[in-house]
This record gives structure tokens, sequence and C-alpha cells, in this order.
């Protein structure tokens, strides 16, 4: 690894002790949960770590779905830019922001819309061919590490305040549990399929469970309006110091994504790199020059 | 247009005709049905006041149940006899495969259906308080919902390790949507408590969804080594 | 102070699982360069040359 790496180790860690000092001693304490409440700046980070790293994959795996074929290809990235271009008007028009929830700004959501061909287009220009299915491995295996933790420290929040574990009718928890559901069961399928398009198939299962998270959200969703049950986190708005030290914790585990997901990524173009070499070995048979056949450790012009 | 629908009745009726000579498969799998409600019942007391809330869910989870049984099977006779070869070669379009499958599969699995349901009715003393006859749209677009996921997952565990639990392993967590509509449809039906509408619509919403996905992305599935 | 019981849970539990996560990539990383190390020794040299290639 370059020098990089260990030096971007050290000051994620300086910025994790930061956030925690935030976290515990800064943020003023809650007028009703009290201390407790202070889960969140582990709780709420995690999530949304994990939610940008599950858009990856699901940007990642459409665009490797796509380049198997020009023409997809190209149909895609058009599907994209219109995608950006209608929804970013569409944000200013008058019917559509009838329909936003109350509170959001229609310039945040167009910002959030934005990000749709935004990442598509950096994460094809930097993840080209193989790394593309790399990094949707990757962004899915750190994203489960990071939706576990939410999935635990959640239960473990609203057993103090509401004196319950879980309940099945809080909405972002439930789809939380069916996100990782999905995405644990993607990763089954990578390790146990031994076809050769075990990447194609995976990246189907991608699009499978992205097609199917708005639909898990909207039935909870209206099971809650029947069943109304308190929601784990609280809703409403949040006191800006509050706010503030929410962010700083989320800075820093996106600091601590980004290592591990670089760490990650690493390991998996090693791994590649000696299946090939093994692969080339069987293939060869003979004794032949050293310097032909040599282990490509080195970056690779793939 | 016309060979895709001509391929698909013509796959249809050689599967069913198939499955009609040698009724192992199909014996097997209505015995499993029948346990599937019979251990319900001894696990979830009929007598209990709350038993009207439950039955819905219970009969759910039974059809699932039964259902990847069935689907599990979607495939074998292919792989034992190369056939999934031989379609992959042949100019025949590759969604009408799926859909002969698809379409094999839900009528099979509505036969479970029709021979569990008198049993969980005669169990649980099932009466229904809404309109019953929301109950079929929501019997068949459930079906569906969970025969077109299941068929296209089965295809895909094919080429895996443990195919037999590959299968619900992808299946569940994609088909919980569809299940909380189906169960809370029935429930509400059963009931009478609120209106399914909103459930019956869902299902109808993800069926189209993944019934698309399902035809888009089949063609890869099934060039897939 | 009961409730604190919680968050110390909950930071202790972000924290194991964040680092039972490094620790496997830890192991496939020494594994993988243990692997490293066998393809470099043995080179490509094969005790029987020519076709079929003997694995």
């Amino acid at each position: 690894m370059k020098r990089l790496f260990p030096i971007l180790s050290v000051l994620t860690a300086v910025l994790l002790a930061y956030a925690l000092y935030e976290a515990l001693l800064v943020a003023p304490t809650d007028a009703q949960q009290g201390d407790v409440y202070r889960i969140i700046y582990y709780h709420v980070p995690s999530a949304w770590t994990a939610f940008l790293l599950f858009f990856i994959n699901f940007i990642a795996s459409i665009q490797y779905l796509a380049s198997a074929k020009p023409s997809t290809k190209t149909a895609a990235k058009w599907i994209v830019i219109a995608i950006g271009v209608v929804g970013v008007i569409a944000c200013f028009l008058p019917q559509v922001q009838h329909l936003l929830p109350k509170g959001m700004r229609p310039s945040a959501v167009a910002t959030t819309v934005l990000a749709i061909p935004a990442f598509y287009f950096l994460i094809g220009k930097f993840f080209p061919g193989e790394r593309l299915d790399m990094l949707a491995l990757t962004s899915a295996e750190v994203g489960v590490v990071f939706c576990t933790i939410v999935l635990v420290t959640g239960p473990i929040w609203a057993r103090p305040v509401w004196g319950i574990w879980w309940a099945p009718g809080d909405i972002r928890l439930t789809s939380t549990l069916v996100l990782w559901l999905i995405y644990v069961s993607y990763l089954v399928l990578r390790r146990f399929s031994n076809s050769a398009q075990t990447q194609m198939l995976a990246a189907a299962l991608a699009v499978f469970g992205a097609l199917d998270v708005p639909l898990v959200y909207f039935s909870i969703w209206f099971f809650r309006t029947q069943h109304p049950q308190p929601v784990i986190g609280g809703g409403g708005s949040m006191d800006p110091r509050m706010l503030q030290v929410l962010l700083i914790s989320w800075m820093a585990f996106l600091c601590f994504a980004f290592l591990v997901c670089w760490s990650r990524f690493r390991l998996e173009v090693l791994r590649r790199e000696i299946e090939e070499a093994h692969a080339m070995e069987s293939l060869v048979g003979t004794g032949e020059a050293p310097s032909k056949a040599s282990l490509p450790l080195s970056r690779s012009s793939r | 247009m016309n060979s895709l629908w001509a391929v698909t009745l013509a796959t249809m009726v050689k599967d069913i005709r198939l499955e009609w000579r040698s009724k192992d498969a199909l014996n097997s799998m209505l015995f499993f049905s029948l346990l599937v409600v019979v251990i319900f019942m001894f696990s979830f007391d009929p007598l209990a006041e709350e038993s009207r809330h439950i039955v819905g869910g219970l009969v759910w989870v039974g059809f699932l149940f039964a259902s990847v049984t069935a689907l599990n099977q979607t495939w074998a006779r292919e792989l034992r006899n190369q056939v999934l070869d031989a379609y992959r070669v042949s100019p025949a379009p590759d969604n009408a495969l799926f859909l002969a499958k698809a379409l094999g599969n839900f009528i099979f699995v509505s036969v479970l259906e029709a021979l569990m349901t008198p049993l969980f009715v005669i169990f649980y003393n099932v009466r229904v308080l809404g309109p019953a006859w929301q109950l079929l749209p929501i019997a068949i677009l459930g079906t569906w919902a969970l025969v077109v996921n299941g068929t296209f997952f089965a295809a895909m565990s094919l080429r895996t390790r443990s195919r037999e639990i590959m299968l619900p392993l992808l299946l569940f967590p994609i088909s919980i949507p569809a299940v909380v509509s189906m169960v809370a449809g029935t429930t509400a039906i059963l009931t009478g408590e609120e209106s399914a509408h909103f459930y019956i619509v869902l299902l109808l919403t993800y069926d189209v969804v993944f019934t698309t996905a399902c035809l888009a992305l089949f063609g890869m599935i099934l060039h897939a080594e | 102070m009961n409730a604190m019981k919680f968050l110390l849970a909950a930071y202790i539990a972000t924290w194991v699982i964040h680092g039972v996560y490094l620790g496997t990539l830890v192991r496939r990383f020494s594994r993988l360069r243990q692997q490293v190390k066998e393809l470099k020794g043995s080179g490509f040299r094969r005790s029987a040359p020519g076709f079929p290639p003997q694995v």
C-alpha cells in the first residue's frame, strides 16, 4: 500500500476520536431521552453510510449489466442523463412540489436526484471493466457491515427509550432489515455461485433488490398507518447543535468507510491476480521463462 | 408476438402432460402442503380469540413453503436431460421458456393453494367478515408475485452449490413487500376491519415491476454457464 | 445509570463488529500473501513438460 494509506488511517482515527468526544461531551443532553440518545451519533451515520454504499453498489451493478452490449451501454447512459435532467426540472414544478414531504426543500431533492448521473459517470470513469464488479462487491460487503451495526444499535437504543426491542411497524428499521437481508443474499449468491457469469447474476440480483426497496417502504408505511407504532429514533426537527455533531460523526465514519472499502478493494484486486496466475500456471504447464508469465503484482493496464 | 405465445403454450402443455404422467413429485408436494397446515393447526391455537387476525399470515406462510417445494423442481427436468442447452441454441425466444415455466408454476401452486385453503377454513373456522370477492385478486396477484420471482431465482440457483436452499434464500427477502401486502390484505378482508385496496394496488405494482424485470433479464440467466 | 449501560453497549457493539470485519480482511490478506510467496517460489516450472498440461 502506498504511503497515503497509513497517513489517512491516522487522520481518520483522530477524526473518529474527535467525533466521539463531540458526541459524548459536547452535544447537549436530550430533554426526553437523557444521555441514551447519544447512540444516535453511531446509529444514524452508520445508516447513512450503509445506504450510500448500497447506492454505489446499485449504480455499479446497473452499469456492469449495461456494459455487456454497446447498445445497452449507450441506452443506459442516455437514460441516466434523462433522469438527471427531468428530475432536476421536476423539482421546481409546483405540481411536483406539492408531493414532496413537508420540510424537504426542492433544491435538496434536486441535488439528490443529480447524484444519480453524477455517481454513474464518476464510477464509470474511475472503475472501468472488471473493476466495476469489484466495486460492486466491495460496496456490498462493507455496506452489510455498516447495516449490521444499524440493526444492532437500533434495538439497543429502542429498549431503554421505548421499552421494546423491536416494532414491526417501525418503517425505518424494518426497511433497513429487508435491505440487509437482500444484500446478505447477494453476498451468499456470489460465494455459492460457480457460474462463469456469477458477476452478471449478482448484478441482476442487486437490480432486483433496488427495485424492491421502494415497495418495501410503501408496504410497511401503509401497514403502519393502520397500526400506529412507535418510531425508534424519533422524527421531527433536531437541535442544530445535535445536527452539527451528527454531521461531524458522519464525516468521520465516511472516512473510515472509505479506508475499509479501499482495503477490501485492494484485497479483491490481489485475489483476482492470484487466481489468474493460478489459471495461467495450469494452462502453461511447461517451464516457460518466468519473465513472460510472471506474477503481475504491479498495476496492470486492464 | 405470435411465436412467443405459441412456443409458450406448447412448452406449458408439454410440462403439464409430463407432470401429469409421473405424479410422484405432485403427490409428495400435495402431502407436504397438507402437513404444513396440520403443523400450523397444532402450533397456533385455532380456538384462540385472535386466531382470525393471524389466519391470513398462516395461510400465506403455508403457501410460501408449499410453493418453494414446487419452484425447486422447476428446472430439474430440463437439467436432467440437457434440455436447457437445446433450448439455448434453438431460435425460440428466451422469454417463451420463462413464461411457460412461470405459468406452469402458477397453475401448479394454485392447485396446492386450492387444496390447502379448505383445510385452513375447516381447522380455523374461517368466516370472512369483509368483501370476500377481494380475496380472489389478492390470491391471483400474490401467487403470481411468488411464482414469477421464484421461477427466475430457481433459474439463477441452477449454477450454485446448495441449489435447494439458494432459492428460498434469494426469494424470501425480495418477496417481503409482496408477503406483507398479501398477509395484511387477507387479514383486512377476513376481519373486515380495514380496506384491502391499497394492498391490492401494491401487489399489482409489485407484479408489474418484477414481471418486467424478470422478462428483461431472463435471457442473460438462461445463457449463463 | 441503567440507560448508560445501553449507550456503552451500543458503542462497544459498533467497534466489535468493525473489528471483526477488519480482522477477516487482515486474515484474508495474509493468506493471499502466503499464496503469492508460493507462486513466486515455484515459478512456472513443471515436473513433466509438454501437452497435455499436467495439473
